[in-house]
């Protein structure tokens, strides 16, 4: 009990961050219908932002200005990259985005270096929130669901509630449409772009001293978010939503889970031959793999994703 | 693109001839040990790049995992040599890379079937989901894969030899590596030409309009990718025997990556693009590597910049010169080419220095930043001081404003050249 609940809380949290990466990749998505490659690399960018922020002037500005830097740059990417490789069509618009994750990393490596930076929760931060079943919660996993869910709701609500958010809307579906009524879809996109990019730059400063700040934090997260775009279903934002709290709990489960794949089939009554390699795995072993097992199983028996609406 | 009727024409002979012929003279130019490894590592990657161009420049399919195949057939055949211990001879390890190509094969078969049900951006998350899972998996069994250390193994079994061979010394490794590429770049070649192959670029055009026809769709991508998963197992079979060890490395997204550079770089439009790719890039691993630690962000930034302004890869700017060089105009553009090379040159002398004082101070730790001298491009140089740094920029100013200067005017010739082109075929 005590370990479900716990697990279920961290799985919540970390799905939660996940949700604020995959939705702005989702979002870019179904605007531009590209794939930002990149999109884990502002991730990162927002970490590390943060991080040369809080050794000048503290936490709490970096929280507000490196979601706004990094958003700045995705901006200035979408301007003077993007739109003039989106002349070439999908694929070049693809390359370029996984050029840029290619180039980001080597451009933390040059200033940051190649180890991980000290990047820590702020002092008001460090704490027990709550005690439960003799297991704390630190304060800081609530900030950051409190984070989370107050961007999302906000994002929400400026999607649905505001004149900006219907015409974004409306771009999504109908850009030539929106185009002739005399409002300018290309600047339309670039402040999705930059929009977007800003929801992952607040993902990495939340989440890079959650975890680790390091130039392979890109690449660690970057695959599962394409795995979580591809179960929920491309383009959908819910299915974004509900695959990312999946996988944040399949994740967290998994790495708390010390029995064997033996232990799972005698759960069921099928008795597995002794001393194979594949029989005396445990689930903590196979955690990097179950998102991906997922993944490939969402492929066979529902191609187009939880809730996704369009094929291909 | 013209297609002759026949696939064995004279001129296609002597080319493919002379290419041989070439390669495998090579070793007599070239006798330094280095020098022949990066040959034969060029080798191997030409076969890899051209299999991965199978997929995107024929089928129009963008792979992030293609490195599984790879890695796959690298393992495959290293567990094979190991396996054979002394029952083997020189012929049986001369024959491993097929068996690399099978596991490439069966791999294609069974990751094939879950990746080729869509196209286009979701076949591109796929495998690379795919790719992220094989690699992850490798580290699962370290007793399959070798764990951290790779498994290993030595190519030279018994004392016999087959036509006074053992694949012993490198030079005639490098002769295995080239008669087998050369195979595989002629199978591939072949397949090209096969209804298969056209098939394959129907399916790349207008899928609609290829289903309407009678073909499957999916069924072409699944078989192009079995395929190519074969012609990569061969790669990655090479690999296995030139470099004697296997490590889990050579399935990850790393390598799928490099391999679409290459592939990119060189041009997915044209058979040979991935070949011109392949052995650039490799050069530039190896060679830019071994003098700069910022290679990577190098080799970044020239990717970008071929995506953004020659997004056809080096093959098509060939293509577009041999065009003009046939229609009598090249002479027109050649003053331009060798009036834009000064600016070009010091544009990117400038941009090297920015990069590599940048990573001289900030990858050395901070031990620059002070007064002492650090030895960056060959100089003594204060990094402390403002000097180095103000050249550097200075440099970079001027290249960029020469380049847009001579650049512009290069433009308008080039435009008006392309136009004569053109209204000279219409």
């Amino acid at each position: 009990m005590e370990f479900v609940v716990i697990s279920l809380l961290n799985g919540i949290t970390y799905g939660l961050l996940l949700f604020m990466l995959s939705s702005g990749l989702t979002l870019i998505f179904s605007m531009m219908g590209i794939l930002n490659f990149a999109h884990a690399s502002f991730y990162m960018l927002g970490a590390y932002f943060a991080y040369q922020i809080s050794t000048w002037v503290g936490f709490w500005p970096g929280l507000l200005v490196a979601p706004l830097l990094v958003g700045a740059v995705g901006a200035l990417v979408e301007r003077y990259g993007l739109r003039r490789a989106h002349r070439f069509g999908h694929v070049a618009e693809l390359l370029f985005t996984f050029g840029l994750a290619f180039v980001v990393e080597e451009v933390v490596h040059l200033v940051w270096g190649k180890v991980a930076v000290d990047y820590r929760i702020p002092v008001e931060l460090d704490g027990t929130l709550f005690t439960l079943f003799d297991t704390s919660f630190p304060i800081y996993k609530g900030f950051m669901m409190l984070i989370s869910v107050g961007m999302l709701v906000a994002l929400y609500a400026l999607l649905t509630r505001t004149r900006i958010g219907l015409i974004i809307q409306a771009a999504l579906t109908k850009p030539d449409m929106v185009e002739a009524l005399g409002h300018n879809v290309p600047r339309i996109f670039m402040l999705v772009f930059g929009g977007g990019t800003a929801l992952a730059g607040l993902a990495g400063v939340i989440g890079g001293n959650a975890f680790v700040t390091e130039p392979g934090m890109a690449a660690a997260v970057g695959s599962i978010v394409f795995v979580i775009v591809v179960v929920g279903g491309l383009g959908s934002l819910g299915g974004a939503f509900v695959a990312s709290l999946l996988i944040g709990c399949i994740q967290t489960f998994s790495v708390g889970l010390s029995i064997s794949i033996t232990d799972v089939f005698a759960l069921v009554g099928i008795a597995l031959p002794a001393g194979s390699q594949v029989a005396r795995l445990t689930i903590t072993q196979m955690a990097p793999v179950l998102p991906y097992l997922f993944m490939v199983a969402i492929l066979i028996f529902r191609p187009r994703g939880l809730m996704g609406a369009r094929e291909s | 693109m013209l297609v002759s009727s026949r696939l064995v024409t004279r001129s296609r002979l002597l080319l493919w001839g002379g290419c041989l012929a070439l390669a495998l003279a090579l070793p007599l130019i070239f006798r330094s040990s280095f020098l022949i490894s990066l040959l034969c590592q060029m080798g191997i990657m030409v076969v890899f790049s051209l299999s991965y161009n199978m997929l995107l420049g024929q089928t129009g399919l963008l792979s992030f995992g293609h490195a599984v195949y790879y890695g796959l057939g690298a393992f495959a055949t290293m567990h094979t040599l190991n396996a054979l211990g002394k029952d083997g001879g020189p012929l049986v390890v001369a024959l491993l890379p097929a068996v690399g190509a099978c596991a490439g094969l069966a791999g294609g078969v069974v990751l094939g079937y879950v990746t080729t049900r869509k196209a286009g951006t979701t076949f591109a998350m796929i495998t690379l989901g795919i790719g992220e899972l094989v690699a992850a998996c490798s580290l699962m069994f370290p007793g399959v894969f070798g764990g951290e250390g790779g498994v290993s193994g030595n190519r030279v079994i018994g004392k016999e030899s087959f036509l006074g061979f053992n694949w012993g010394p490198q030079v005639e490794m490098y002769g295995l590596i080239v008669m087998w590429a050369f195979v595989c770049t002629v199978a591939m070649f072949a397949l090209t030409q096969t209804p298969l192959g056209r098939m394959a670029n129907a399916v790349r055009d207008n899928p609609e309009r290829a289903e309407f026809v009678g073909y499957d769709t999916e069924r072409v991508r699944l078989l192009m990718v079995i395929l190519s998963g074969m012609f990569a197992g061969a790669a990655g079979g090479l690999t296995a025997l030139n470099y004697e060890i296997v490590t889990a490395e050579t399935l990850n997204a790393h390598t799928s990556g490099v391999v679409l550079l290459m592939t990119f770089v060189g041009g997915i439009g044209f058979f040979y693009g991935p070949i011109i790719g392949a052995i650039l890039i490799t050069v530039m691993q190896i060679v830019v590597g071994g003098m700069t630690h910022a290679w990577l962000l190098y080799f970044g930034l020239f990717f970008l910049f071929m995506v953004l302004k020659a997004p056809g890869g080096i093959a098509s700017l060939i293509a577009v010169q041999r065009n003009l060089w046939n229609a009598g105009l090249f002479g027109r553009m050649l003053p331009h080419y060798l009036a834009m090379m000064l600016p070009v040159l010091i544009l990117l002398a400038g941009l090297v220095g920015v990069v590599e004082l940048s990573y001289a101070l900030l990858a050395g730790d901070g031990v620059g930043a002070g007064d002492t001298a650090t030895r960056v491009l060959g100089m003594q140089l204060k990094l402390g001081t403002p000097a180095p740094w103000v050249t550097a920029l200075a440099v970079t100013g001027a290249g960029m404003i020469l380049t847009r200067w001579i650049g512009g005017r290069a433009g308008t010739a080039w435009n008006s050249t392309l136009a004569t082109l053109h209204g000279d075929k219409a």
